[in-house]
């Protein structure tokens, strides 16, 4: 059954752009900013973590940890300084620093890395397990199983802690957030950790996939997670996990039966003709104006 | 004339005065190249950039009718000049054998472009067009992505029997004698170099005389309407989709010509040249020069191809100056307490003056 | 309720029947019949909440009515859209001022003209004969408007950076500017001071005559609607409650009590 072990596979890299989207969806939803370097903190983790296995040698959950670490720390950093003064600003000005950071970040890493790439090591087993006729390698199963876990702990913290619910209050309307007494500072700030975190995980797992770490390694996961987000309703959390699972699958599904060279076409061809059957993603809420 | 300078008279002086501005700083600027070609003080560097500053002055002034006038984020301009650089070669590959002279050719082939990448734009803009804010964004990066996917599997080739079509490359096959144009993902090869600056500045020329008489008309009002109160635009009568469609089109078209010149620049043309990262650049230079503000976005392409051209004894630092640049200008622009400082020493030392 | 027998005679300019809209389970306006003829100014009026807006949605197209019709110059809007019925002959402000606030006021005005005086967007870019005519003409006209509902001295001025009630004006401007046969007007005295009320009073009479076109206006200022109004629909939790003349409308037990409160 080669359809199972192709739909598997599209489990493994959907988790993985699921991840990354999460982190895209929950700055969006509190930050109402597309954040262009979301894609390159995934890029700085895989370094992290990279240096972490090979300079330092540690073992493979402490580069992990350290990935983590690093990218939280980076990404609250940037918030602060790039992001947080334009709070008011035009969003396009927001988005025009967004990219600056991103090129801010990929040029530092060429400078400080070069810009060849480097072989990740293969810290996670790389043995496989048959299901039926298919086989099925470890690193997809922990891949798939990270973003269930991953998923299942966002949405606890989203719905029962009272930071999840602060955050939920500040995606509905910041200024009445802030007359609750909510520090709306402090959660986009929290967001912004979150979301980095999440992209050092997806980093670390995307590096153990594909072994190769380069400082434009994350453009291009970024666009597709970026494109998952919007698949699933920007904003929405379940959406993120679901767009992201899909476009995973759809991707796998089109270079297996299509084409390898038109995959991306097809994705960004789904993506198209679901935003026209569905203007706002899978579980986007539709916008109301008042007349 | 007399009726001409009533009509104009009411628009108010600062909107003559910017579409002045603009087309007095091409023309100063293209007799300044020409005076420093002639006399040889001009780089072999900065002399190779000069069309393609040209063309990316075009396609930014496009897009900012489409980003700023229009007010609709558009993230795959460059897919626009894709298909206009690959539609621009292929034109002038077909008619290299009947059309010898390169200027006519090169006009045909710009205006191809720009006909082409209109069409993609009217197509692309039928779904695009029925959604808001970032989701239209994020829909004209997936058509940027898609344009440049088709492109790098695309083969495309003329000999003694014809043109020839094919998306696999085993399919294809050529007569001996036969040329090939488009070669998938090596792009395009063995283009004459056709292009020139004097094209590149009538070009420009064009594209504002283009952006402006729409700006200052009732097409141009209603888009500026629709992009200002949606409901309101409407209420009086203006069809939103059409509106916007113009806009985009246009903003397509001018994309596209300025594609078909870039490509008919250079002997060989990959379809990667035309990704995400060049539509972000050219946004870069719209938001940069001042959204509706044309002036600005020449001043602001200019400025920023150069820049890391200028840098270059930096070697690496360049790209990473000019990220800083790019985030301190954004955060410098958009706090008030600094623009208010700002006016306020200019309108002292005016005051001081008179 | 037919107070007016002369006007039975013609063919009203719009007739609303039996119109009702619901969202959700909500009804928010039910069985509502009413009419306003050529030359003639009529007041919506109603306690917060009655549904007021949302019949001049109903009427504009913003909304689909779930119930009834709506006649408009003898004609069945059904399937009609917001700029569908533009061009017909209705035009309207808005309660929440909707001006184009990077627009100077006199280009405002000119977006009105859109459909009035129509040239292709070909014309603009080559600058043909035809676009300085045009142009000329919207301009001219445009300045007229202005002269009318006393803005002219703004005209070069941003819209947003118009004190309040000359947004107000600017947007009855525009409206006009559409051509209209029937000018809907959305509490058009808000945020006006009595001095500018009263003149606002003058213009809409002016307006009514100088453009022979029939206004209805929803508005809370009970002197203005008293003032000016020939007639009076009251609506009550999206019913009608009552109709007639201002002076039947001021002594129906039914609207005091609405009002009032029980």
């Amino acid at each position: 059954m080669q359809f199972l072990s192709y739909l598997i596979n599209g489990l493994g890299l959907g988790s993985v752009y699921a991840i990354i989207a999460l982190g895209y969806t929950m700055v969006y939803g509190i930050a109402k900013m597309l954040n262009f370097a979301h894609g390159d903190i995934i890029m700085i983790g895989a370094y992290i973590a990279f240096f972490a296995l090979t300079k330092f040698a540690l073992p493979f959950p402490l580069a992990v940890l350290a990935a983590i670490a690093v990218c939280t720390m980076l990404g609250v950093l940037i918030e602060r300084l790039a992001y947080k003064p334009l709070r008011q600003a035009p969003s396009l000005a927001v988005l025009i620093t967004a990219i600056g950071v991103s090129y801010f970040l990929q040029n530092g890493a060429q400078i400080l890395w070069s810009s060849s790439s480097k072989v990740f090591p293969s810290a996670i087993s790389t043995g496989s397990i048959s299901l039926g006729s298919a086989s099925v390698s470890y690193l997809t199963l922990i891949t798939i199983a990270t973003c269930i876990v991953v998923m299942i702990c966002l949405t606890l913290f989203i719905n029962r802690t009272k930071t999840g619910s602060a955050m939920r209050a500040c995606s509905e309307d910041k200024g009445a957030s802030m007359l609750m007494g909510i520090n709306v500072n402090m959660i986009i700030s929290i967001t912004f950790a979150i979301g980095s975190g999440l992209a050092a995980i997806a980093s670390v797992l995307l590096a153990s996939t594909y072994p190769s770490v380069y400082p434009t390694m994350g453009s291009m996961p970024g666009i597709k997670a970026f494109t998952a987000a919007v698949f699933g309703g920007i904003g929405s959390i379940p959406g993120a996990f679901i767009g992201g699972l899909l476009l995973g699958i759809i991707e796998i599904f089109a270079k297996a039966y299509i084409s390898t060279q038109l995959s991306d076409a097809i994705v960004f061809g789904v993506l198209i003709v679901i935003l026209l059957i569905k203007p706002t993603g899978l579980l986007g809420k539709k916008i109301n104006v008042k007349v | 004339m007399k009726e001409k300078s009533s009509v104009f008279s009411r628009f108010g002086d600062k909107k003559n005065r910017g579409r002045l501005m603009s087309f007095a700083l091409v023309i100063i600027a293209y007799i300044a190249v020409e005076v420093l070609l002639k006399t040889g003080s001009l780089g072999s560097m900065f002399s190779s950039l000069l069309v393609p500053i040209t063309c990316y002055v075009v396609a930014a002034i496009g897009l900012n009718l489409n980003v700023g006038i229009s007010g609709e984020l558009n993230l795959g301009q460059a897919g626009f000049m894709s298909v206009g650089a690959f539609c621009g070669i292929c034109v002038s590959g077909i008619l290299a054998n009947s059309i010898s002279a390169g200027i006519p050719r090169l006009i045909i082939a710009i205006f191809c472009g720009a006909i082409l990448a209109a069409v993609f734009g009217f197509l692309i803009g039928i779904p695009v067009l029925k959604l808001q804010g970032d989701y239209l964004a994020i829909v004209t990066l997936a058509f940027g992505q898609i344009i440049k996917s088709i492109f790098m599997n695309a083969y495309i080739g003329i000999d003694t029997e014809g043109l020839h079509f094919s998306f696999v490359e085993s399919n294809f096959k050529l007569q001996p004698g036969g040329k090939m144009l488009l070669n998938g993902p090596m792009g395009a090869t063995g283009t004459q170099k056709i292009a020139n600056f004097t094209v590149g500045t009538v070009l420009v020329i064009v594209a504002l005389l283009v952006v402006y008489n729409l700006m200052f008309s009732r097409s141009g009002r209603a888009i500026m309407a629709a992009r200002d109160n949606r409901i309101a635009a409407e209420s009086v009568g203006i069809p939103i989709s059409r509106t916007k469609m113009l806009a985009f089109v246009t903003s397509a078209a001018l994309a596209g010509a300025a594609g078909a010149l870039y490509g008919l620049n250079y002997s060989t043309l990959v379809p990667n040249k035309f990704d995400f990262n060049t539509s972000i650049l050219i946004l870069v230079y719209v938001v940069l020069g001042g959204l509706g503000n044309m002036t600005g976005t020449i001043i602001s392409t200019v400025v920023l191809i150069l820049l890391p051209e200028l840098l270059r004894s930096l070697q690496d630092y360049r790209m990473l100056i000019y990220a800083v640049v790019l985030i301190l200008i954004m955060l410098v622009t958009n706090n008030e307490w600094l623009m208010t400082k700002w006016k306020s020493l200019f309108s002292g030392k005016a005051k001081g003056g008179a | 309720m037919a107070d007016n027998t002369d006007k039975n005679m013609k063919a009203p300019v719009l007739d609303v029947q039996d119109l009702g809209i619901d969202f959700g389970g909500l009804t928010a306006v039910n069985d509502l019949n009413m009419q306003v003829y050529d030359g003639e100014i009529v007041g919506l009026i109603g306690p917060n909440g009655a549904g007021k807006t949302t019949v001049f949605n109903l009427l504009t197209k913003v909304y689909k009515p779930t119930r009834g019709k709506i006649y408009f110059d003898g004609k069945d809007t059904a399937g009609k859209s917001v700029v569908d019925i533009n061009k017909a002959g209705i035009a309207r402000t808005f309660q929440n001022i909707r001006l184009f606030g990077n627009l100077t006021v006199l280009d405002n005005v000119k977006t009105g003209f859109h459909n009035v005086i129509p040239y292709s967007p070909i014309t603009a870019i080559l600058r043909l004969p035809k676009y300085f005519a045009s142009e000329k003409e919207i301009n001219e006209k445009a300045m007229d408007l202005l002269k009318i509902m006393e803005l002219d001295k703004y005209a070069d001025y941003k819209a947003s950076n118009l004190p309040y009630g000359a947004q107000r004006r600017l947007e009855i401007a525009r409206a006009l500017a559409t051509n209209p046969k029937l000018l809907l007007l959305d509490e058009p005295a808000a945020g006006m001071n009595p001095q500018e009320t009263a003149e606002l009073m003058d213009m809409i009479r002016f307006v009514r005559d100088h453009f022979k076109i029939a206004v209805l206006l929803i508005e809370h200022d009970m002197k203005l609607v008293m003032g000016i109004c020939e007639r009076i629909t009251v609506l009550n939790y999206g019913m009608m409650l009552a109709q007639g003349t201002p002076e039947e409308i001021q002594s129906n037990p039914e609207v005091i009590k609405a009002y009032l409160g029980d």
